[in-house]
């Protein structure tokens, strides 16, 4: 039985490309939306069919939610699949799409707002027994009663948003006079920038892994993990390696991990795909839920290439409302893949370089090149920096690197700035190599590298 | 007269966040380093800032407007 025989993609880019791509070998028609900005890249001409949704601001057109619910009754079709940012974790639009008559192919509305709320994510996770970061669940009133929570909790902390998510909004606190003074900026930002001025304290751990677990959940009760994908290589709090198998697990702790996270998606009753992030103190080995993101994930790739899996079949079988065919026992994994964020921007400063793609050269049949555009495209300034992703897939970490490395000698882009140096130089350094990184690791060989100037 | 332009393409705002009071107003008088917009550029947010001092004669930009690289945003004499 077809999941669905037509569905619309609320996204552009490399992921409204990634879901066509499974939706043409399936046999599932596709209506892609896209904005003045995007018209000429390949996705809008990759769908079976295309809606033009007005301007580039994305606030216009891709989070216009009545617009894109318009298309979706033109078009006749029967589902929206959201991709990742955007409308993908707004709980509106999951509910909005539902009240439409239309499939919205994720978790239920309600799972969306839950997970979104920190304070309440932390309180189901601890209900669950999935260990959380040390902290304060309850309201902080004022800048006195943080003070008197965080003498109690011990410094240095980490002042956080509760509607706020992905690295952002976030203060570190080393000591009571820092604390006073980020508290009423962290909740006016908190306020302007997520509608809601809650803000909440957890322990600040300084050396830190960030590993997250792959899970998936149908409508029957089926909670599966997919393992974890390490993604400790960051800048800004903005992912920029992932790898899986992490190199810093081994199989028991694999193991409590990835039972950790179905624990807490089973304690929600959650559905469809979903990751768990978790942080690993470096220098206890312990670990903690962080946040879950109720969506598919842009490093989901490494996932695929380990499981030989197509996570976005599952998730459509799962909101077509069939069971996964597969158990848990059923799910192995295989080598070891890479994924390498590509970037338009100065690989120094982090700056971005949108314009257009004079020359965009890849050796294809080295590697998984998810990406948005091709030669002769205008790498867009009103959207995420991320032109696409390279994914390698191999027997070992040290096979998969050194076809990255290939794969960057033979890769050409002209007109715009990438960060494609930076994998070059990072697969040459021994720390990376071996896998012993924390989430400091692009800032502090930054700042070696500066010393050393 | 000197002209205030966009080093980047992307989308002007004239204030730093939405409750913020606007950065600068026409015959308002600036100083060489003042912020007078912001450019959202693949979701980061660059300050626009005078280079001279002067007096800002006229706003080329609606708030939320796009702009393309080079742009006039303000003149200012």
């Amino acid at each position: 039985m077809p999941y669905f025989n037509k569905i619309l993609i609320a996204n552009r880019g490399e992921i409204a490309r990634r879901i066509i791509r499974t939706c043409n070998r399936l046999g599932i028609e596709t209506v892609a939306v896209y904005s003045d900005a995007d018209e000429d890249t390949p996705f809008v001409r990759e769908a079976s069919e295309a809606y033009s949704i007005g301007p580039s601001q994305a606030s216009k057109s891709y989070l216009d939610i009545n617009k894109i619910l318009d298309v979706a009754k033109k078009s006749g079709a029967e589902a929206i699949h959201p991709g990742y940012g955007f409308l993908s974790e707004n709980a509106k639009f999951a509910k909005s799409c539902e009240e439409a008559g239309i499939t919205f192919i994720g978790p239920d509305a309600d799972k969306i707002e839950l997970m979104g709320d920190k304070i309440e994510a932390r309180r189901h996770m601890k209900k669950a027994g999935v260990p959380v970061v040390p902290g304060w669940d309850g309201q902080l009133d004022s800048v006195e009663h943080a003070k008197e929570i965080a003498n109690d909790l011990g410094y240095p902390l980490m002042l956080k948003a509760s509607a706020g998510g992905g690295g952002i909004g976030m203060h570190v606190v080393q000591n009571e006079a820092e604390l006073e003074k980020s508290f009423s900026s962290a909740k006016q930002t908190a306020g302007s920038s997520f509608g809601d001025d809650t803000v909440f304290l957890e322990r600040f751990i300084s050396k830190a892994r960030h590993i997250e677990v792959q899970v998936i959940a149908d409508n029957e009760g089926n909670t599966l993990h997919l393992f974890e994908r390490e993604c400790s290589i960051q800048r800004r709090n903005q992912k920029v390696v992932e790898e899986s198998p992490s190199p810093f697990l081994n199989e028991k702790l694999r193991g409590q991990l990835c039972e950790s996270a179905v624990k807490g998606v089973k304690e929600i009753g959650y559905t469809n795909a979903g990751t768990m992030e978790f942080i690993f103190d470096d220098d206890t080995g312990d670990y903690y839920f962080l946040e879950m993101n109720t969506r598919l994930q842009v490093e989901h790739p490494v996932t695929e290439e380990i499981t030989g899996l197509d996570l976005v079949e599952l998730q459509l079988r799962i909101a077509a409302n069939q069971p996964l065919n597969i158990t848990q026992d059923e799910v192995t994994k295989s080598g070891y893949a890479v994924e390498a964020r590509l970037y338009a921007e100065d690989p120094e400063t982090y700056f971005p370089s949108p314009g257009k793609l004079n020359t965009f050269k890849l050796p294809e049949e080295l590697g998984r090149f998810d990406v948005a555009y091709e030669e002769g495209n205008t790498v867009s300034p009103f959207y995420d920096p991320m032109v696409g992703k390279i994914i390698v897939h191999g027997k070992d970490r040290n096979e998969v690197f050194d076809r990255l490395e290939e794969i960057i000698e033979q890769t050409e882009i002209e007109g715009i700035k990438t960060n494609l140096s930076l994998f070059k130089e990072l697969v040459n350094e021994s720390d990376f190599r071996e896998g012993r990184y924390t989430t400091d690791y692009l800032q502090t060989r930054k700042q070696g590298k500066e010393e050393v100037k | 007269m000197s002209e205030i332009v966009s080093p980047l393409p992307g989308v002007f705002y004239r204030r730093p966040a939405p409750e913020k009071p606007l950065y600068v107003e026409e015959g308002k008088a600036v100083k060489a380093g003042d912020a007078v917009g912001l450019v959202e550029v693949m979701k980061s947010f660059q300050e626009i800032k005078a280079e001279a001092d002067g007096v800002i004669k006229s706003i080329k930009v609606e708030d939320g407007d796009v702009v393309e690289a080079g742009q006039v945003i303000a003149e200012l004499e």
